[in-house]
């Protein structure tokens, strides 16, 4: 085999969609037995550089080379057949076909299926890079860590020396991802290039050789892990200094606002998404939920809402039953409960339309007749612009134009404006910038601080830790402990997050 | 490293691009595109029939404005294709794909000839107003159908209209050929013609339809924009999950809606029937209710742009029949050139939202 110094490099590489730049002139390179580290906020220009190198854009000018080569890369397949293997965060498997067969679906080897050598192919791989999984066992009965295992196992077996992972410990529990970091490490050694897209700051010092910085599309810097520190890393992405602590002021209250007792609800498939769980939230604290992604998270947040259907137990709010009301009449009976639901576009808001008539969703109703009132919120849109720092060209364009971290300030602005007594909150910083998370921080904090009790859905340990009063954890639709944030450690609630249960809750 | 030499594959030489957020004036310069392109190409076309292009595109709009008898059969095509494409709009605007509007317009026409042939002894004013209701609620009922099994059980709405739309047109066939046929026809397959009494008036020489289907494009506009049921189907047409989110009753507003939106559509049928056909023929939806969708997502949805497309349809419908009989064009090399203009109209709608790159010059 040719040695080539880069295994992959990237000269200049420009995209834009319309009028947006997604990619401005970005330059990367990564060698063989090097993991690469790609760290940028949401909406840096990562995913849309990852997907040229995987065939699903093309770049607009700058120029791609394998192995010193340079290529076109005009498909998923040439971008596969140039032994580029790519790992999504969605996984792509078929739930019904066994391990071995995700594997071996699609490869065109001549041999009949099953046979003995094509296992053992599979086997030697395993052992080479210390993978332990049963092969035999459906996708449908792993968990998610054994189906990114799979979607590993496969692009390797597919012969790929390139690997690029998308955030691949966004839904790993911390000993999952300590397992997968072993795995890369061994990859590694055995030559393999490895970009790894993430914006976890420990995850970068851990695993990383290298890092390379986006920031607003343009990669700034360049950086040996060995030489470099949390903090100078996160200067380069935001683009200045950072104070990386998060406030957390005494809960407020003592009196319990919401009780849940033997809740169990049955998801859309028909199965048990969360089991009997019984648990309280007091006025002026902040509850936060851990636990890996699709634990019943979804289903806990929509049951109370009134969106999902209960299948036994109650939902008590200051000791009245709000199972079976629909969500209207839980607005109807005065109960001022706020949820801020994780698909913002897609439930929260309305993408289409503007600020104004997205803050009249709530309360176009309350006014009599057959019109709407657009005068209050356009009021109300320019205070909340003027308070939360919103950027936005004008009201009426589409919410669905603003960043991330604009959208979801419209959203919680108005969830807050309605001076709920319970926010519900899922994953409210997700796709956000540092600096627009630490103000959605500061205002759930604020809320804290008058009293309202906050359920926060997260997924970051080390912000929950930071910034709730104690954390509930799920495991598979149950409640696997509830510890108090100011003990607990990260290894502890990983542990519960796996299904171990705590033997006296705090 | 073989795969890499298989793959030193040149770029395409022309790919398509997204493209987000075109200008105002880029839109408007791109249909002017458009419309001289279509110009071009049909007068290529006419050429190559041994007309001479100028002349007969002038008496295509001579034909259809030309005169005042020429303008006010225009009028009398453009009101059943407004009132219809404002009808489907509503619908539209809420994601939900009503493909019936042909149907609904044949049932709207069906309960109105009722009144029309068997209840016409009331006063011209009542026997109007029961036939408009009559029609109104005929056209609502056949739409909410659909929706009802839509919001209940999930079916296909597309499916469910479009079949819906042969039922009604069966259902004009058995009326003509059984209990409705006319006794003094003579063995000919028809209805009788209505009465003066049944017929709706004229103002300024048109059937008065005009002024309703005027009347609908404000009060559809007004609808949508400023009264809550319009904001509850345009959230709805969103994202029915946002719109539980928020409280509202989904399943309600969706039968609401195509219970307007079939009403409208409905209403047209009585209208065509009443004031321009004076009888209920089997033609009396005649390909409007498709055309009407073709209108509708030309204008983007929306009520005042509706108005000038069907304008521009009508002028371009009225014009190609005229020019048949003015240059002896048959009506097959006449439906091409519509087919050739309609192309580049819609065609161009492709520009609005892609772009064509070309390969980049070799480095």
């Amino acid at each position: 085999m040719k040695k080539a110094e880069y295994a992959i490099r990237l000269k200049e590489i420009t995209k834009s969609f319309g009028n947006v730049v997604a990619n401005n002139k970005i330059n990367l390179f990564a060698k063989q037995g090097e993991i690469l580290a790609l760290l940028g906020e949401n909406g840096s220009g990562k995913t849309t550089l990852m997907n040229m190198l995987s065939g699903i854009y093309r770049p607009d000018s700058g120029s791609i080379f394998i192995y010193g080569e340079e290529v076109y890369i005009t498909s998923p397949r040439d971008s596969f057949e140039l032994g580029i293997g790519m790992i999504h965060q969605h996984f792509k498997l078929v739930d019904v076909l066994s391990a071995r067969d995700n594997i071996l679906l699609g490869t065109k080897r001549k041999e009949g299926r099953g046979t003995s050598s094509l296992s053992r192919g599979i086997e030697d791989i395993c052992t080479r890079f210390g993978f332990e999984i049963d092969l035999n066992k459906k996708v449908h009965n792993m968990s998610v860590s054994e189906k990114q295992t799979v979607e590993i196992l496969k692009v390797l077996y597919r012969g790929a020396k390139i690997l690029i992972l998308d955030e691949p410990t966004a839904v790993l529990t911390p000993q999952e991802t300590e397992k997968l970091f072993g795995i890369l490490r061994r990859m590694k050694e055995e030559g393999c290039a490895i970009i790894i897209i993430t914006h976890k700051l420990n995850e970068v010092l851990e695993i990383s050789d290298r890092v390379t910085v986006l920031r607003k599309g343009e990669s700034v810097a360049d950086v040996v892990t060995s030489e470099t520190d949390a903090i100078s890393l996160t200067s380069l992405m935001v683009g200045r200094p950072v104070e990386l602590s998060i406030n957390r002021p005494e809960p407020a209250g003592n009196e319990s606002l919401l009780e849940v007792y033997h809740l169990t609800v049955i998801d859309d498939e028909g199965k048990k998404a969360i089991d009997n769980i019984s648990f309280s939230l007091n006025a002026g604290e902040i509850l936060g939920v851990a636990g890996v992604a699709g634990s019943g998270q979804k289903e806990l947040c929509e049951a109370i809402a009134g969106l999902h259907g209960v299948e036994k137990g109650a939902i008590l709010y200051k000791l009245e039953n709000i199972v079976g009301k629909t969500p209207d009449e839980i607005i109807k009976m005065g109960i001022s409960m706020s949820f801020i639901p994780e698909d913002r576009l897609g439930m929260g808001l309305v993408a289409s339309m503007g600020i104004v008539d997205n803050l009249l969703l709530k309360s176009y109703r309350s006014k009599k007749g057959l019109f709407i009132d657009r005068k209050p919120p356009a009021e109300l849109a320019k205070r909340l612009v003027k308070k939360l720092d919103i950027v936005a060209s004008d009201f009426d364009s589409p919410v669905s134009r603003l960043s991330g971290g604009n959208v979801q300030k419209v959203l919680l602005g108005r969830e807050i404006e309605s001076k709920p007594n319970v926010l519900v909150t899922a994953y409210p910083v997700r796709g956000l910038d540092i600096n627009s998370s630490y103000t959605i921080y500061d205002l759930l904090n604020e809320q804290k601080q008058k009293g309202v009790g906050i359920l926060f859905i997260g997924e970051d340990l080390d912000v929950l830790l930071e910034l709730c009063d104690r954390i509930m954890v799920l495991y598979d639709g149950r409640i696997t402990g509830i510890v108090d944030a100011k003990s607990a450690t990260k290894d502890e609630i990983g542990l519960l997050m796996t299904g171990s249960k705590l033997e006296a809750g705090a | 490293m073989g795969g890499i030499k298989k793959h030193k594959r040149k770029e395409p030489l022309i790919r398509i691009a997204k493209r987000e957020g075109l200008s105002k004036p880029k839109t408007v310069a791109l249909k002017v595109c458009a419309t001289v392109l279509a110009l071009v190409a049909g007068g290529l076309f006419i050429a190559a029939q041994g007309h001479n292009p100028f002349s007969v595109y002038f008496f295509m709009v001579k034909g259809a404005l030309g005169t005042k008898m020429s303008f006010q059969e225009t009028v009398k095509v453009a009101i059943p294709l407004l009132i219809s494409s404002l009808g489907i709009t509503l619908a539209f605007r809420m994601r939900f794909w009503n493909i019936g509007a042909e149907g609904q317009i044949i049932v709207g026409a069906i309960a109105a000839s009722y009144f029309a042939l068997y209840k016409n002894t009331m006063p011209h004013a009542v026997l109007m107003s029961v036939m408009a209701l009559a029609a109104i609620v005929a056209g609502g009922i056949w739409a909410g159908i659909p929706a009802f099994f839509k919001s209940r059980f999930g079916t296909n709405e597309t499916l469910l209209t479009l079949m819906f739309n042969y039922i009604a047109q069966y259902m004009i066939q058995y009326l003509r050929e059984g209990p409705w046929k006319d006794p003094n026809a003579l063995g000919f397959l028809q209805i009788a013609r209505f009465s003066d009494n049944a017929r709706l008036g004229s103002v300024l020489g048109i059937q008065a339809g005009w002024i309703v289907a005027l009347l609908l494009t404000v009060a559809v506009y007004i609808y949508i924009n400023f009264t809550k049921s319009g904001y509850e189907l345009r959230v709805v047409g969103e994202s029915e999950n946002t719109a539980r989110y928020a409280g509202m009753n989904v399943k309600r507003i969706m039968m609401r809606t195509m219970f307007i939106s079939g009403a409208v559509c409905g209403l047209a049928g009585m209208l065509q029937a009443s004031g321009t056909d004076r009888t209920l023929t089997d033609t009396v939806a005649g390909g409007v209710g498709f055309t009407a969708i073709i209108v509708a997502w030309l204008a983007n949805l929306s009520a005042p742009m509706i108005l000038v497309v069907t304008a521009l349809f009508s002028i371009l419908e009225k014009g190609i029949s005229f020019i048949q009989s003015r240059f002896m064009i048959s009506s097959a090399a006449a439906a091409v050139l519509q087919g050739i203009i309609l192309f580049f109209v819609l065609g161009f709608e492709f520009f609005t939202r892609y772009r064509l790159v070309l390969r980049r010059e070799a480095r």
